[in-house]
């Protein structure tokens, strides 16, 4: 179901700049790799192991706390992102 | 004032190897899946009896097939490198997870063959059992024991679920052991924390006679974080900053939380000893498997400052600064 995507907000970028350094970081790629469709294991090459270090890192950059089972089906930065930004 | 100071070591591993190649014939899965998600490409396993058999089946028996012919292997490397005779020894303390049987203790028939009559006992903490009975054995020294032979010594491919493709590729069998000994003034234990959170069982367990059970991304987590943060108590507690640290030994879990570990505390790849590639996670066994790697690879100088961290199912966590003495019987 492909929703029409809004253009980010001032904080939102904000967010979304802090997210891709996390991920940049984390997953060793180029920042410009990092975009809301890149998908984590097929763009990324990040497995399901990265993905816990990114939540983690993400946790502590965002200061939130995400559950296990809430990365279930998340796929891509853009899901993942959406996740973040659910619990700021 | 009375310290401890390692005087002796010994390792003992199963003659028999299961590659990457070998797991590939249990289920779906690659070499390179493995590699890339533990850092192991192979480990050495004991005979059974097995919950599951491992590839090949039917090995010979070593002689080095359970914990306790492993565990006494190795003390008696720890003994003999430490030019002492066994009644030199106060205590015999067997760090598993995986005993031999459930009575009695698997100390009792290691004691028994390596001829040593004054004490014996076992100590579970799981994967930071070592780090715990590094903890405890210094606490015998303090309270007047000559000398403690502290032994990690593990067969956890016997409690692995060999159609489990999400673990089974972990677990390894071995043992490493020290002898430990008093020594005038502050000794080598300059700090440690020991930790324990049993509201997570349920996250990395087995039952009698069942396999390995474990909720690995949830525990990948934790054990980062129980790492750093224990390690860093004890870095505090022994005033020791992490710059100062020659050689991190963790416990040889996954490669992937030691770096992730390593990382965190600013502890580059250099300063890291691992064995895991060829061990796997041996559990109780790991730490010491890795200090006496890095020992017998002339990585450990007189003076230098080890640091040693571990966690396990439990979960528990353990973490020791140790700062390394050159001993004249070496």
């Amino acid at each position: 179901m492909e929703q029409q995507q809004q253009p980010m907000g001032e904080a939102e970028a904000e967010a979304f700049e802090k997210f891709k350094q996390c991920a940049v970081e984390v997953l060793q790629v180029d920042a410009k790799a990092v975009t809301p469709d890149a998908n984590f294991a097929d763009d990324l090459d990040a497995d399901s192991l990265d993905l816990v270090e990114l939540v983690m890192a993400l946790e502590e950059q965002f200061d939130i706390s995400v559950d296990e089972s809430e990365l279930e089906g998340v796929k891509t930065v853009r899901q993942a992102f959406e996740l973040v930004t659910s619990k700021l | 004032m009375t310290g401890v100071t390692i005087t002796g070591w010994g390792t003992a591993l199963p003659p028999r190897v299961v590659t990457n190649a070998d797991i590939t014939t249990l289920f779906e899965t690659t070499d390179e899946w493995i590699f890339e998600r533990s850092g192991i490409r192979s480990r050495h396993n004991a005979t059974g009896p097995f919950v599951s058999p491992p590839p090949p089946a039917d090995p010979p028996d070593s002689g080095l097939g359970t914990t306790g012919t492993l565990a006494a292997e190795a003390g008696r490397q720890a003994l003999e490198r430490a030019g002492v005779s066994p009644d030199d020894i106060g205590l015999v303390i067997v760090c598993t997870t995986t005993p031999d049987q459930l009575i009695p203790a698997n100390s009792a028939s290691v004691a028994a063959a390596l001829g040593i009559r004054s004490g014996a006992m076992d100590l579970n903490a799981a994967c930071a059992g070592f780090t715990y009975g590094l903890v405890t054995a210094s606490g015998l020294i303090s309270a007047g024991a000559e000398r403690v032979l502290l032994i990690g010594a593990e067969t956890l491919s016997r409690a692995t679920n060999w159609s489990d493709r999400t673990n089974a590729f972990l677990f390894g069998d071995g043992a490493g052991a020290v002898v430990l000994e008093a020594v005038p003034g502050e000794g080598s234990l300059l700090g440690w924390d020991l930790g324990v959170d049993g509201n997570l069982v349920p996250l990395l367990y087995a039952q009698h006679g069942s396999g390995m059970v474990m909720r690995g991304k949830e525990v990948f987590r934790r054990a980062v974080l129980a790492t750093v943060e224990s390690a860093t108590k004890s870095l505090e507690r022994a005033k020791v900053g992490v710059d100062d640290i020659a050689l991190f030994v963790p416990h040889q879990a996954n490669i992937r939380i030691i770096e992730a570990a390593a990382s965190r505390l600013g502890l580059g790849k250099d300063r890291i000893a691992t064995v895991i590639e060829r061990t796997g996670n041996t559990s109780s066994a790991s730490i010491p498997l890795a200090l006496i790697d890095a020992i017998e690879k002339g990585r450990i100088h007189h003076g230098d400052h080890l640091l040693l961290a571990g966690f396990g199912a439990g979960m528990t966590w353990a973490s020791a600064v140790w700062r390394w003495q050159d001993h004249p019987g070496r």
